[in-house]
């Protein structure tokens, strides 16, 4: 069954890079992200980029954007461009193309954040370096490494779900964008209404808060999020399901 | 192991809608099977039955000795499909959607370029091998597919309109292709069409299904045979009027023609003409030449959906 995950990804990793026409651009398209990523948005902050705690959080939202343009391009793209009820005619099982799917989406999301965020350490050391290299605190970096990945297993999951009640993968890019802004900009609008009294009152609860037990609280809970709506998935990932949708 | 497809009493419903009722057939190993019929009356629906697509109402089906409802991965391991839709990834190159099969499949490396050198160059693609296949034209994305269908060397392929959207040309040449593939490989097809030229060229046996229903099963010429109003045609001298008035009289003779030296007679629907012969030989007339009028499968599915309509 890995072997056929595997199968299924590498196809889709392959029709994502040459959706832009030709491989030559889809590749070009990567090296502008992280040309953005890795070495731009670096040079513009210096130093602060490697110790500012916020920083993990900018990574974790990078990939995931990555994400909901494959996820969508992958499921609901397969079906709008007629080629699932082939792939589900094959040997295949429904588990090994749906986790195929999903692990194109995660690497291609994930692996372009790990790859932008090695580079942006070595853009950040070449551009002002220091006695000598420096590098994100380990802790720091585990988060770097497990937030985006779950965060890119979580949009994954959800893009799925919403691409296989979409009729084109516009729409479902569609939705799955009205999600992100809602998750951005709700918080932003509590944060913004909820007056002085009540943010002082979180600055309070936060300054006691330890954060390697929240991290792992949080990370948890992100994980527990994703293993439902995985199972969600796989209970709608149907070959009989699919056919007639 | 008898039959590479059998399917008993097979029906599938969507709601109040039978898409496909009651259906029993049985395919031979090694034979191309038409399953005829007009848009809507049931093809795609059994096809997607015997690939274990979809679960059958009631009824059972086989497909090389396993049960598409419980077993419907060793099936599909056997088969090969050419869906509706070509399945082909337009972004890909042909070599690439042929190697994604190839994997899919599970060839290993050496098997999946020799496999794919061959089934290209059979189909004339080898040497655009590593074009993209969106700007491809339909008949050469057909060909393609058929080549990914038959990658795996499967032991049924089902092919859902294969020539559908084709010019004549583009078609004969995908049905030579066709032939030229499955000649060699004693594969068993399963084929749908409303092409009844291309079912008649084709075919070894037809069945004919309307609403869902399937109306007959036989080989072409059975069918023609079986519906047609035959007509003979004689060449010779001696038809006096005494002896057309007394053929006209003969049970299962529907009109008798007359024109310089050819008697055309035609026979109701399933009449037997053997005795006309020796009939007429009998009367005194000279025999020159006979010939037997054959309908074209097309008139007799034609007939066949016209008597359902009635």
């Amino acid at each position: 069954m890995i072997n056929d995950i595997l199968i299924i990804a590498r196809k889709d990793l392959k029709e994502v890079i040459s959706s832009r026409g030709s491989y030559r651009s889809g590749l070009m398209y990567l090296l502008i992200v992280i040309g953005v990523m890795g070495i731009m948005m670096p040079l513009s902050s210096g130093r602060i980029w490697l110790t500012e705690p916020l920083i993990p959080l900018v990574w974790a939202w990078f990939p995931i954007l990555l994400v909901i343009n494959v996820v969508t391009d992958s499921f609901a793209g397969e079906r709008e461009r007629n080629t699932l009820e082939t792939l589900l005619a094959s040997r295949l099982s429904d588990r090994s193309i749906l986790f195929g799917k999903i692990t194109a989406s995660v690497i291609y999301g994930w692996g372009l954040g790990m790859i932008s965020n090695l580079i942006a350490v070595i853009t950040v050391n070449v551009a002002d370096p220091g006695p000598k290299f420096q590098f994100y605190d380990p802790l720091v970096y585990l988060a770097l490494v497990i937030f985006p990945l779950l965060a890119c297993l979580l949009m994954s999951s959800v893009g799925v779900l919403v691409s296989l009640n979409a009729p084109t993968a516009r729409a479902a890019y569609q939705k799955l964008s009205l999600v992100m802004l809602a998750v951005i900009i709700i918080p932003t609008l509590i944060g913004n209404f909820a007056g002085e009294k009540i943010a002082q009152q979180l600055t309070l609860i936060f300054k006691g808060v330890n954060f390697i037990q929240l991290g792992i609280g949080v990370a948890l809970v992100i994980l527990v999020v994703d293993g439902f709506l995985i199972w969600l998935a796989m209970q709608r990932f149907k070959r009989a399901r699919l056919i007639l949708e | 192991m008898d039959y590479a497809i059998q399917t008993k009493k097979i029906s599938k419903s969507f709601g109040q809608i039978k898409a496909v009722d009651q259906v029993s057939f049985e395919v031979q190993p090694g034979t191309i099977f038409g399953f005829l019929g007009p848009n809507g009356s049931g093809k795609t629906t059994t096809i997607r039955l015997l690939l274990g697509l979809l679960e059958p109402t009631e009824g059972s089906s086989n497909v090389m000795g396993f049960d598409p409802l419980s077993e419907g991965q060793k099936v599909r391991e056997n088969c090969g499909a050419l869906l509706e839709h070509t399945g082909l990834y337009e972004r890909l190159t042909a070599l690439e959607n042929l190697d994604f099969y190839g994997r899919v499949w599970h060839l290993s490396s050496e098997e999946r370029k020799n496999r794919i050198k061959e089934l290209l160059e059979k189909v004339d693609l080898y040497n655009r091998r590593d074009e993209i296949v969106k700007g491809w034209s339909r008949g050469m994305k057909q060909k393609l597919a058929v080549s990914r269908v038959m990658l795996h060397r499967p032991k049924v392929i089902f092919l859902d309109e294969p020539t559908a959207g084709l010019d004549p040309v583009a078609s004969s040449a995908f049905r030579d292709d066709l032939l030229n593939l499955v000649q060699h490989s004693g594969v068993t097809v399963f084929l749908t069409t409303h092409n009844l030229t291309e079912a008649e060229k084709l075919c070894q046996q037809v069945g004919v299904i309307k609403n869902g229903k399937l109306i007959m099963v036989g080989s072409p010429d059975e069918l023609k045979l079986l519906k047609r109003s035959a007509v003979t045609e004689i060449v010779g001298s001696g038809f006096t009027d005494g002896l057309i008035t007394s053929i006209n009289q003969l049970r299962g003779i529907e009109s008798v023609v007359l024109q310089d030296h050819h008697l055309r007679i035609t026979f109701t629907e399933g009449a037997d003409s053997s005795f006309l012969v020796p009939f007429l030989v009998q009367q005194g007339v000279l025999i020159e030449e006979v010939r037997k009028g054959k309908a074209s499968l097309e008139d007799v599915f034609l007939t066949m959906m016209e008597e359902e309509n009635d």
